[in-house]
C-alpha cells in the first residue's frame, strides 16, 4: 500500500520522535510554567487550587467584568474576519482559480504578504487609514476586523489553496453549468461542499489568531481580549495567567476541531443490491488533458 | 519519418467501420436537434484557434471531430457547450443562434475527459444533480436517475462515491448524468482518453448504442483516430482551427482530400513519383489518383500498407517491386512488414498472419492498383516511409 512505501531519507522513528520532542518542550514548558504559577499559594509556598475556584466560583463579574466584554469583542471580531474571510476571501480565490489563472501568483503574493510584515509597522500603515474608517463608519472596535481580516490572510489562504489544489475546481464547475445550474449553485452545492475542509481550516485558524492577538488592538486602543487580560495582569496577574490558559485551552480545542471536522466524512452508503467488482486498477484519475 | 511507424495506430480496412449500428439505423432515429457552426472564429491571445470554422451536424447524427493537439478540435466543443465565448461568427441550434446563451441554459449534456463526477455526490446524486437544477420533483428525480443509471448498466451504483467506482464506472455515470436532463445536444470531450484499452473500447461502444437509440445529435472529440472511425457518422479532420475534411470513415480513409488526412488518418507509405495524364507513376508502376485533376509533375505519392501486397519472383515474374524483409512483426489480427525496396527507400505493408516472411528474404511487393493521393514534391529523401 501506498501508505508503507517510506520515503526516501525520510527521518528515522527515532530523528522524528527526538524533533517533535523538543519542539513539544517549547511548547510546553512555558504553559507548564503557567499552569504552576496560578497554584502558588503565595509567598508562604505550596500550590493548592483556591485562585481557579475563587474565579469560577465568583464569576467573571465585578472587577473581572471587562474581561467578560473584551470576550465579547473578541468573539464578534472573530466573527467578522471569518465572514471576511468567507465573503470576500474565498470567493476571490474561486474566481482566480477558474476565470484568471494567470492571476494566481499576484493573489498569493498579496495574501502571504501580511505575514512578512511585523505588527508594530502594519499599524503605523492602519493608523490614518482607520482615522478615515471611524469617520466613515464609526470607532466601534468591530472596525478592527478589516485589520484582523488582513493579518489572517496568509493562514487562510494556506488552508484553502492547499484543498483548492487537490480538487478540479474547474472541471467540477464546468460540469455543474452544463447541467443547468447558475454560479450560485456551482458554488454552494458543488464547490463550497468540496472545499468545506479547506474553508473550515481557514476559519478556524482565524478564530485562533483573532482570539490571540494583542498588538494591533493595544496599539490602534481597542480592547479585545488580550488588551483586557493586560489590564487584569496588572491587578491580579494569577486571574491573568488562568484566563490566558483558558483562552489557549479553546484555542487548542479549535484547532483540533480543524482536524476532525476536515476529515469527518459521510455516512458509509448503503451496501449495493448486488456485489459490485472492486474498482479496476485503472482508475486512477489523470490530470486535465491540455485542450487541443 | 519512421516514428510514425511507431506512433500510428493500426487501421486495417476490417477496423475502419465495426459500428454496431449502421448509419441507416441512426438516420431512422432522426429525433435529435441540428447544430451548425457559421464561421466560428476563436482567439486566446494572438493564436487563432477556431478560423472561420464552420460544420453542421444533422439531427441524430454522432460527429467525431478528429485531430492532432492544438488543432482545435476541443475550443470547438467548448464553444458549442458556452464555456468559451467566441469572436466570431454563430453556433445555431435548430436554427436559434445561441452564441449569447450561457452554458447553464444551453440545455446540452456533456461528458469530460477527466472524471468530473462531484465527490461529495453519490453516483445517484451526481446524475440527480441536473435534474434538480431544473426543479425536476424529487420522487422524479429519483426515478429518472435510476433510469438513466440502468441505461449505462449502473443501477446497483446508485450510492456509490467517486472514489467508489472505477474509472470506466466514472465516465458512465457522467454518461448518465448528462443525458438525464434529455438534453439537446450530447458533447463528449475524449471521454475514453483516461481508460485502458479493453474499457476503451467496449465504452465506446456503449457510447455509439446508447446515441442511436436516443437518437441523440452527438459531437465527439478526440485524437484517436481508431475511436473516431469506429464510432462515428461522419468524421471532420481538423488542423489549424478549421476542417479539413469531414466525411464518412470509409471516405476519409480510403479518399482523403489531402496529404495531411492520408498522413492523419491510418498509415501511408511516402514513395516519391511523377504524375502524368491523370495517373501517378511510382516506380514504374502506375497507378490511378484519387483527384485526376492533379497537374503532372513530381509528387509524394501516398500507398496505404494494406494496398501493398507480398509475394515472390516465381508467383508472376517481371511484376512488382524486388525488396528484402527488413522486419516482421505479428499484431494480432494481421502482421506488418517491412521491406527494403531494391531501388532504393523501404515500405511497410500489412498482410495475412499466416504469411511468415522471415527477415532478409527476397520478396516482391505489389500494389493493389486502389487509388492514391499525392502531394506535389520535389523529392530529397522521399524514398523513405513514414
Amino acid at each position: 500500500m501506498s501508505g508503507d512505501i517510506r520515503v526516501a531519507h525520510a527521518p528515522s522513528r527515532l530523528t522524528r520522535g527526538l524533533i517533535l520532542g523538543v519542539v513539544g518542550l517549547v511548547f510546553v514548558v512555558p504553559i507548564l510554567a503557567m499552569v504552576e504559577f496560578t497554584l502558588r499559594r503565595g509567598l508562604e509556598g505550596g500550590y493548592d487550587l483556591h485562585r481557579w475556584a475563587d474565579l469560577f466560583q465568583g464569576g467573571l463579574t465585578g472587577e473581572y467584568k471587562p474581561v467578560l466584554v473584551a470576550l465579547g469583542n473578541s468573539v464578534g471580531l472573530a466573527i467578522g474576519t471569518v465572514a471576511i474571510i468567507l465573503l470576500l476571501l474565498v470567493p476571490t480565490m474561486l474566481l482566480v482559480h477558474i476565470r484568471f489563472p494567470q492571476l494566481r501568483r499576484v493573489l498569493e503574493i498579496l495574501c502571504i504578504l501580511p505575514i512578512s510584515i511585523p505588527a508594530i509597522v502594519l499599524v503605523v500603515g492602519l493608523a490614518p487609514v482607520f482615522s478615515v474608517v471611524a469617520r466613515l463608519v464609526g470607532s466601534g472596535v468591530w472596525s478592527l476586523a478589516f485589520a484582523y481580516g488582513i493579518t489572517v490572510l496568509p493562514f487562510a489562504y494556506r488552508a484553502i489553496q492547499s484543498n483548492l489544489d487537490g480538487v478540479d475546481v474547474r472541471t467540477l464547475s464546468e460540469a455543474a453549468r452544463t447541467l443547468g445550474a447558475g454560479w450560485g449553485s456551482v458554488l454552494l452545492r458543488v464547490l463550497v461542499p468540496n472545499l468545506r475542509r479547506g474553508i473550515l481550516a481557514g476559519a478556524f485558524i482565524a478564530v485562533a489568531v483573532v482570539l490571540g492577538e494583542f498588538t494591533i488592538a493595544s496599539l490602534l486602543n481597542r480592547v479585545n481580549l488580550q488588551t483586557a487580560l493586560v489590564v487584569v495582569s496588572k491587578n491580579d496577574p494569577y486571574t491573568a495567567v488562568i484566563l490566558s490558559l483558558i483562552a489557549l485551552t479553546v484555542a487548542f480545542l479549535l484547532l483540533l476541531a480543524i482536524g476532525r471536522l476536515g476529515t469527518v466524512r459521510r455516512p458509509r452508503p448503503k451496501p449495493a443490491r448486488t456485489p459490485v467488482p472492486p474498482a479496476s486498477p485503472t482508475s486512477t484519475p489523470t490530470p486535465t488533458g491540455a485542450r487541443s | 519519418m519512421s516514428q510514425k511507424t511507431v506512433s500510428q495506430k493500426t487501421v486495417s480496412p476490417k477496423t475502419v467501420s465495426p459500428k454496431t449500428v449502421s448509419p441507416t439505423t441512426t438516420s431512422q432515429a432522426r429525433t435529435g436537434s441540428v447544430v451548425e457552426f457559421a464561421g466560428v472564429v476563436k482567439r486566446f491571445g494572438s493564436h487563432l484557434a477556431l478560423s472561420e470554422f464552420a460544420l453542421t451536424l444533422h439531427a441524430g447524427e454522432l460527429v467525431a471531430l478528429l485531430g492532432p493537439s492544438g488543432s482545435g478540435k476541443t475550443t470547438a466543443l467548448r464553444v458549442l457547450a458556452g464555456l468559451e465565448s467566441t469572436d466570431g461568427g454563430r453556433i445555431l441550434i435548430n436554427g436559434d443562434d445561441v452564441s449569447g446563451v450561457p452554458t447553464s441554459r444551453r440545455d446540452m449534456g456533456m461528458v469530460f475527459q477527466s472524471y468530473s463526477l462531484f465527490p461529495h455526490l453519490s453516483a445517484g446524486e451526481n446524475v440527480e444533480f441536473g435534474l434538480r437544477m431544473r426543479r425536476v420533483p424529487a420522487a422524479e428525480r429519483r426515478s429518472r436517475a435510476a433510469e438513466a443509471l440502468d441505461l449505462v448498466g449502473l443501477d446497483t451504483h446508485y450510492d456509490r462515491f467517486a472514489h467508489q467506482l472505477s474509472g470506466g464506472q466514472q465516465q458512465r455515470v457522467a454518461l448518465a448524468r448528462a443525458l438525464v436532463t434529455r438534453p439537446r445536444v450530447l458533447l463528449l470531450d475524449e471521454p475514453l482518453s483516461a481508460l485502458d484499452a479493453k474499457v476503451r473500447v467496449s465504452l465506446r461502444e456503449q457510447i455509439r448504442r446508447i446515441q442511436t437509440e436516443l437518437g441523440i445529435t452527438t459531437l465527439f472529440v478526440t485524437h484517436d483516430q481508431d475511436e473516431a472511425l469506429a464510432v462515428a457518422d461522419r468524421v471532420a479532420v481538423m488542423q489549424g482551427g478549421r476542417i479539413e475534411q469531414v466525411g464518412t470513415p470509409e471516405e476519409l480513409y480510403t479518399r482523403p482530400a489531402s496529404p495531411f488526412i492520408a498522413d492523419f488518418v491510418g498509415l501511408s507509405n511516402r514513395l516519391p513519383g511523377l504524375v502524368r495524364h491523370g495517373f501517378a507513376e511510382v516506380h514504374g508502376v502506375t497507378l490511378p489518383l484519387v483527384d485526376p485533376s492533379q497537374p503532372d509533375g513530381p509528387v509524394r505519392v501516398f500507398v496505404r500498407p494494406e494496398d501493398l501486397s507480398l509475394g515472390t519472383i516465381a508467383d508472376q515474374p517481371g511484376t512488382g517491386l524486388p525488396g528484402t524483409v527488413l522486419l516482421s512483426s505479428f499484431l494480432g489480427s494481421l502482421r506488418r512488414t517491412s521491406v527494403r525496396l531494391d531501388v532504393g527507400g523501404t515500405v511497410v505493408l500489412q498482410h495475412d498472419v499466416r504469411l511468415h516472411p522471415t527477415v532478409g528474404e527476397s520478396v516482391v511487393v505489389r500494389f493493389s492498383g486502389a487509388p492514391v493521393p499525392v502531394e506535389a514534391h520535389i523529392p530529397v529523401e522521399a524514398q523513405t516511409p513514414f
